[in-house]
């Protein structure tokens, strides 16, 4: 059958399904909509956080941006998985038994004040924004890229679907759907990593497969080193970074993952403190099988890229290769008019450009695989786009309607008319998120991956903190927040887009770069914290009272 | 000491060993010591590598669940003595 139908075919039935669902565990309560009704099975959840947690960029993206960087690819797969150890060991249980509604609750509660509150609103509603426009502009890629409409109508596609079960289904229904996503994303990604792997080496599990031996009885990676050094690039399994430096990047990517606001809101949706824990486990597990997946695909398309094309006649190349040249994401440009591609680190002698993206979304036509698995793989990225997207969109609108209007300027706000409040603010956000998706302004692709820095700067300290010491105060707190997220917007202003008279590599504090100054920033809020509550008066009884509760699961 | 801060004290234990070795296979192996272990391989991989890319990811999931375990024990020893 022909690619389109099954395409069309594969994206219908997925999303008939999410919209199901969404029909069937609408939410009618605020509880409902902002935690799921406090009623989530901690399997489930573990399933909804993954889905929520890898966002087309995991999915699309990250093995490509591995296979081109080698070792230094490390960070991401590190940074992304460390950060649910500190989820569950230094955050979750204890968020779950304060028992609330969002981040903002906690904070403003915890350091008894409406500043604090407005600090952390502010705080949730940069990450998320800058999240989402990513997200949007995924899904509209994806439309576009299999399903032959432009970017925008993709866009407007994606927006409606989401719309209609975040907004319906609030918390419950994003949870649900969150599930049966991640089943489509975990299939999706599996299965042409799995074929590919037996293509390659033989080994059905690409998590071993890319450490044995392919069929000409060399190791995979000791090939994949040589070619490289043939051609000029920096060996595979080393990298080029500083330690430095990929230490600070990993540091800041684990502890914003833990300070996510629409990761952490997740885990205020199971029934018990001991579920919190669980769920987080279960999240992590679900993480790992692509997490430890995606090198191994990395590796098998470096090696199988180089293979086919290096020193190739252009003429000679299989189908895939002209195919994905139609898109842009791959292009030979025949310098020196020999006939063959030369693919080298040298940008004088290289020919051909290759977008990361196109190491995952080429696989399976480069495994021969059938024109129904690349249908599964297109519902898959949606899939993984779209419960981001809602999860993200769930945040902001409780950051409106909860945290804003009920919290801060109309407490007196009926259930039902703060549920109106919340239904109202998702539909707001969707469609500024829409309009970034479609207008993306330059700086999304680089804030995105900011939103990192900037959560591990500002939330992370002030939670731990509340949590871990009763001494601290609102006064330590704020200001740790403050001067941390301020201080982790100028830098990354100045070196990315060149504000505060910019600067290049050469000008990074002590060679740590954008990325990795989350790590900084965070530290610099836990001094400032620590020493302005040192010389301001301790909470009151009644907080560390709270303290005490928030440590003990057993009384309930 | 009252029994609530026994039980807070052992979850800080937990916390400070489970983190230590958290710690050690991802900055330790896997970025500060990584050409240290590469010398070794393990299989098809140099053994830094391995590390950065595979092992602190299986070492995480499973201190996570070990947590779990540690914690439900804990929860469980405090409960039977109230």
């Amino acid at each position: 059958m022909e690619l389109q139908y099954w395409i069309w075919i594969a994206v219908g039935i997925s999303f008939t399904l999410y919209i199901a669902i969404a029909i069937i565990t609408r939410a009618s309560s605020t509880g409902e909509f902002y935690v799921a009704g406090k009623g989530v099975h901690p399997i489930a959840n573990g399933m909804a956080t993954a889905a929520d947690w890898m966002s087309a960029a995991s999915f699309i993206s990250m093995a490509g941006i591995i296979s081109f960087n080698g070792y230094d690819g490390s960070v991401y797969l590190m940074g992304w998985t460390g950060g649910y150890v500190l989820l569950a060991l230094l955050l979750a249980p204890y968020l779950r038994k304060f028992g609330k509604f969002t981040v903002p609750d906690f904070i403003g509660d915890r350091y008894y004040s409406n500043i604090a509150r407005g600090v952390a609103v502010f705080c949730a509603l940069i990450i998320s924004f800058t999240y989402i426009a990513g997200q949007m502009r995924g899904v509209g890629v994806v439309f576009s890229r299999y399903l032959e409409v432009d970017i925008t109508t993709g866009v407007l596609i994606g927006m409606l679907i989401v719309l209609f079960y975040a907004v319906l289904g609030g918390m419950k229904g994003i949870t649900y759907t969150q599930v049966a996503q991640y089943c489509v994303l975990i299939f999706a990604f599996m299965l042409p990593a799995i074929f590919i792997s037996l293509m390659v080496t033989g080994n059905v599990i690409p998590q071993i497969g890319f450490g044995s031996t392919g069929f000409d009885g060399v190791y995979l990676l000791d090939k994949l080193d040589g070619l490289h050094r043939e051609l000029g690039f920096h060996e595979y399994t080393s990298g080029k970074k500083t330690t430095l430096d990929v230490f600070f990047i990993t540091a800041a990517l684990m502890v914003g993952t833990a300070g996510l606001p629409h990761v952490i809101v997740r885990f205020f949706t199971v029934k018990k403190v001991s579920d919190a824990r669980k769920s987080a486990g279960w999240a992590l597990l679900f993480i790992a099988i692509l997490y430890t997946t995606a090198p191994a695909v990395a590796v098998f398309s470096r090696t199988n890229l180089i293979e086919t094309v290096s020193n190739k006649a252009y003429h000679a190349l299989p189908d895939w290769f002209e195919k994905w040249e139609a898109t842009g994401l791959i292009s030979f440009d025949d310098k020196n008019q020999d006939g063959l591609i030369q693919y080298v680190a040298d940008p004088e002698v290289n020919e051909l450009k290759v977008d990361a993206d196109i190491m995952v979304l080429a696989n399976p036509e480069i495994a021969n695989l059938p024109n129904w698995v690349i249908a599964i793989m297109a519902a898959g990225a949606l899939a993984a786009a779209l419960s981001t997207a809602a999860g993200l969109l769930l945040v902001i609108s409780s950051s409106v309607s909860h945290d804003l209007i009920k919290k801060m300027i109309k407490p007196d706000v009926s259930e039902k008319g703060e549920l109106i409040a919340a239904r109202l603010s998702a539909v707001g956000a969707v469609m500024l998120a829409a309009y970034f998706g479609i207008n993306p302004p330059g700086f999304v692709a680089a804030t995105v991956a900011l939103a990192f820095g900037l959560a591990a700067a500002s939330f992370f300290p002030a939670i731990v903190l509340g949590i871990f010491s009763k001494r601290m105060n609102k006064e330590g707190a704020i200001a740790g927040m403050v001067v941390g997220i301020l201080l982790m917007l100028f830098y990354m202003t100045k070196f990315k887009f060149g504000w505060f008279g910019g600067g290049t590599e050469k000008d990074w504090w002590f060679g740590i770069s954008p990325e990795g100054f989350g790590s900084f920033a965070m530290m610099v809020n836990f001094a400032v914290s620590i020493i302005i509550s040192k010389f301001t008066p301790a909470p009151d009884r009644e907080i560390q009272e709270l303290i005490e509760k928030i440590r003990n699961p057993n009384d309930e | 000491m009252n029994k609530n801060e026994t039980y807070w004290k052992t979850n800080l234990k937990y916390l400070v060993i489970l983190l230590t070795i958290w710690f050690t296979v991802s900055y330790g192996f896997g970025i500060l010591l990584v050409d240290t272990l590469n010398q070794f391989t393990l299989g098809g991989f140099k053994l830094g590598f391995w590390f950065a890319q595979q092992g602190s990811i299986y070492v995480f999931v499973l201190l996570i669940f070990v947590y779990i375990y540690l914690m439900n024990r804990l929860d469980e020893k405090f409960k039977s003595k109230n």
